[in-house]
């Protein structure tokens, strides 16, 4: 042993080394920790959000709806949308997160006999965004033959988009027009999970004379249902009050 | 309500501080070895009693890497032939390089997406593994450096091998047990479940799995990787189920690279050297963290402000506040998790966690990495501070000399050039280009992350990039392997010069290195190195987009 070369022992000793730690932290650690465990505490059963949609992915009426989910609620290819901030302007068969966005509200507001408006949309569902050339300038999420949310902009007329035309070389100039929004802000947004469990209160309130009426019961009984099954914050001050959806829907179920 | 969720941090982070710093401190300066230990020393065929110097500690250190990165690559590319691997085929070899390397090297940087690809016995007996000791690596060369500071006139900085199984199986693991059973305790799942369907109440089939999570979740955090069990990471619910464990994981995270400062006052005598340090980093995260909450709060950006909250990539039950907190800490460690995605962050509050990335990942950053990058640059400070004045620096008795400095200068060089030329590379190249999700400037933030997240070991993304591609799991995977190694050799050296010398006694024109004084310097020079080499590129990217 002693006559082999530094080096090599030098790696004989790593070799054992990452063998007898996977043994101790690879293989006793997980199974121990599993045993202990399972012994100690029940698996919870309401952690995974689920789409309360039918076959075709409407939204089923008697059920509270979950958040939008960029995974589609398939908790094996588990994803966020990723698209960030500025993403406001539509390429085709990619709708920007801003669309995605107003498109969300507009249908959220028809479910629930609401207004879907909100700030830089427009009522068709598509984001409100310019794109500025020193001569015109073109509604860019708005194809024609569509009529433009606004005629002119700083004195040049607005045209609607024309496609397969590149307009990347003008200034984007999203407008925010005057709306205010009804629809809470975790119905038109997508997850981190993709499987959130929860919506927020005013979701959940806001979609209560809904599911009442389906279920033929009084708002009263749903609301009592609602906060029954809102966790508030942690200790009181951490993360947010949330209600979970699978929860809330199951007890509906049973009466 | 997320100021006192910031507080509560620091108040709890404050009542461990001593004991365990001291227990860090007891563990590393020891010289009983226990029942276990002396088994493990005999199975490893090494004399925990024989001091290493410098080099032979790095050679250590690196073949116990190198072997670690086979292992690991190895495991993943025969997944299908053991046991756990839930049908799953081997990871395609481009792939299982990336993630070899992105696991040993405390990056965690994921190509790959967990619940899809990675059989359970990989995530427990390659990742997991990993997860613990290239953690226990890291504190082993913060505390050889420290050895450097304390010793005088010594040829040796400890035994690698001792310090690697004490920082695992005394510190680490004990941690990481109680830790676990408090996760499950939450909710985090905890069993050997594969994929599976379940009826929906509407009746539809949804995807669902299981697998040994708490136990690698705890770690994780523990030892700053950020390597998810699922892709979502701790955004997904049965890794961070409420407001709650998302609390206890920020806490984890924060943990050990917090403590470490203790074990150093306490190794060099000098309690209050200790405190300097920690306050050094405490002043740069604090501000982080506040920063990332007041933008993502603020919601600045067209797409926040049509929804009302900056809600988009983050869950009800963290909310805004709480996410932004753990955006922050996970990028001012070296560990990487999120529990919401960085991508849709606001302008700002993106920018914040690719600055806290690049600024080393120092307040308090990865679990030893962290110290021994502060204390690198609380070098580069007396040297600048010494050139001020016109005398030669010292920093805890040791003089800064022409082979120190240099030594620190090479450290602080390796991860800007790395970033700096590995994005300039990606944007001129069709491969590199095709990776960006976003558009415009927001498509350059995400190239320039990715690259600063593997130089600096970081392993968060702004997760719209595509790099399961062969070009960025070469690519990145040469960023986490040069943005680790290349630093640990250099301090390593350091820690072999320093141990060397014997004290120069304080004199009037010793510069205090525990004053606010020098505090406000270490701050001044780590924000200043930071902002002359990366303002150009951050302007290119979030500056761009959040001031158009």
């Amino acid at each position: 042993m002693n006559r082999l070369p530094s080096w090599i022992r030098q790696h004989l000793a790593a070799l054992r080394a990452v063998a007898v730690l996977t043994v101790i932290l690879g293989v006793v650690y997980p199974l121990v920790t599993t045993g202990v465990a399972q012994a100690l505490f029940n698996e919870k059963t309401d952690l995974i959000g689920q789409s309360f949609t039918d076959a075709e992915g409407n939204p089923v009426g008697k059920y509270f709806q979950s958040r939008p989910s960029a995974a589609g609620y398939d908790m094996l290819a588990t994803a966020a949308s990723n698209l960030g901030p500025e993403d406001v302007v539509d390429a085709p068969g990619k709708p920007s997160l801003l669309t995605q966005v107003c498109a969300r509200s507009v249908a959220v507001g028809r479910l629930e006999g609401v207004s879907g408006a909100r700030p830089y949309c427009i009522p068709e569902g598509v984001g409100a965004v310019l794109k500025v050339f020193p001569d015109r300038a073109v509604s860019v999420n708005q194809a024609c033959p569509a009529q433009p949310f606004v005629s002119a902009y700083e004195g040049v007329k607005v045209e609607c988009a024309k496609p397969g035309e590149d307009y990347a070389a003008g200034r984007t100039v999203p407008i925010r027009g005057n709306a205010t929004a009804v629809v809470p802000p975790d119905a038109v947004t997508a997850s981190g999970s993709g499987l959130d469990p929860h919506i927020s209160v005013a979701y959940a309130e806001l979609q209560a004379p809904r599911v009442a009426k389906e279920r033929g019961l009084p708002v009263e009984r749903v609301n009592a249902l609602i906060e029954q099954y809102t966790t508030g914050r942690s200790l009181g001050f951490m993360g947010e009050p949330a209600v979970n959806v699978l929860a809330l829907n199951t007890a509906l179920d049973k009466g | 309500m997320g100021w006192l969720f910031i507080l509560s941090l620091i108040v709890a982070l404050a009542l461990v501080y001593k004991p365990l710093g001291d227990y860090m401190h007891r563990v590393y300066a020891g010289t009983k070895h226990n029942g276990v230990e002396r088994v493990t020393y005999r199975l490893l065929g090494v004399r925990p009693d024989t001091e290493q110097r410098w080099g032979a500690y790095a050679r250590s250190l690196l073949a116990f890497s190198i072997i670690s990165i086979f292992f690991v690559y190895a495991l993943q590319r025969v997944q299908d032939e053991l046991w756990l691997s839930l049908g799953f085929a081997p990871v395609p070899d481009h792939i299982a390089w990336n993630t070899a390397v992105s696991f040993v090297t405390n990056t965690n940087w994921q190509a790959y997406s967990g619940e899809n690809t990675m059989g359970h016995l990989t995530q427990m007996a390659a990742l997991a593994v990993q997860n613990f000791v290239s953690a226990a690596v890291g504190m082993a060369v913060a505390i050889a450096l420290v050895r450097g500071f304390a010793r005088r006139g010594s040829d040796t900085i400890g035994n690698f091998w001792v310090d690697l199984v004490r920082g695992t199986l005394r510190i680490l693991l004990p941690i990481a047990f109680v830790g676990a059973l408090v996760l499950v305790a939450g909710g985090v799942v905890q069993n050997f479940v594969g994929p599976h369907e379940i009826t929906t109440l509407t009746g539809n089939v949804q995807n669902v799995t299981g697998g040994p999570v708490a136990s690698q979740e705890v770690i994780k955090e523990l030892g700053t990787n950020g390597g998810g069990f699922y892709n979502t990471n701790s955004a997904h619910p049965y890794e961070n189920p409420t407001a709650w464990t998302n609390w206890f994981e920020i806490f984890l995270i924060l943990l050990i690279p917090v403590t470490l400062t203790r074990t150093f006052g306490r190794m060099v005598g000098q309690l209050r050297q200790g405190y300097a340090i920690l306050a050094v980093m405490g002043v740069i995260a604090v501000a982080s963290i506040v920063l990332t909450n007041v933008f993502e709060l603020a919601g600045n950006a067209t797409v926040p402000q049509a929804v009302g909250a900056a809600m988009e990539g983050k869950d009800v039950r963290f909310g805004v506040a709480n996410s932004a907190t753990f955006a922050a800490a996970t990028t001012l460690t070296s560990t990487g998790a999120v529990n919401s995605f960085h991508d849709s962050y606001t302008p700002f509050g993106g920018m914040m966690t690719l600055f806290n990335m690049m600024l080393g990942e120092v307040a308090p950053g990865g679990v030893g990495a962290g110290l021994y990058g502060m204390l690198v640059l609380a070098v580069i400070t007396v040297f600048v501070a010494g050139l001020m004045v016109g005398r030669t620096p010292e920093y805890l008795g040791k003089k800064i000399g022409a082979r120190e400095i240099k030594l620190a200068s090479l450290y602080f060089l390796v991860t800007p050039v790395l970033v700096l030329i590995g994005t300039a590379v990606a944007m001129g190249n069709e491969a590199g280009l095709a990776a960006m999700l976003n558009s415009g400037p927001h498509g350059f933030s995400e190239i320039l992350y990715a690259f600063t997240s593997a130089s600096n070991n970081n392993g968060s993304a702004f997760g719209g990039v595509t790099v399961n591609t062969p070009w960025y799991d070469v690519a990145l995977g040469m960023c986490m392997v040069l943005g680790r190694f290349l630093p640990i050799i250099f301090v390593l050296a350091l820690a072999g010069s320093l141990a060397k010398q014997t004290p120069v006694p304080e004199s009037a024109g010793t510069l205090p290195t525990h004053r606010p004084q020098f505090v406000g310097l270490v701050v001044g020079v780590t924000i200043v190195l930071v902002a002359l080499t990366f303002l150009p590129a951050l302007a290119l990217g979030p500056i761009a987009e959040g001031l158009f």
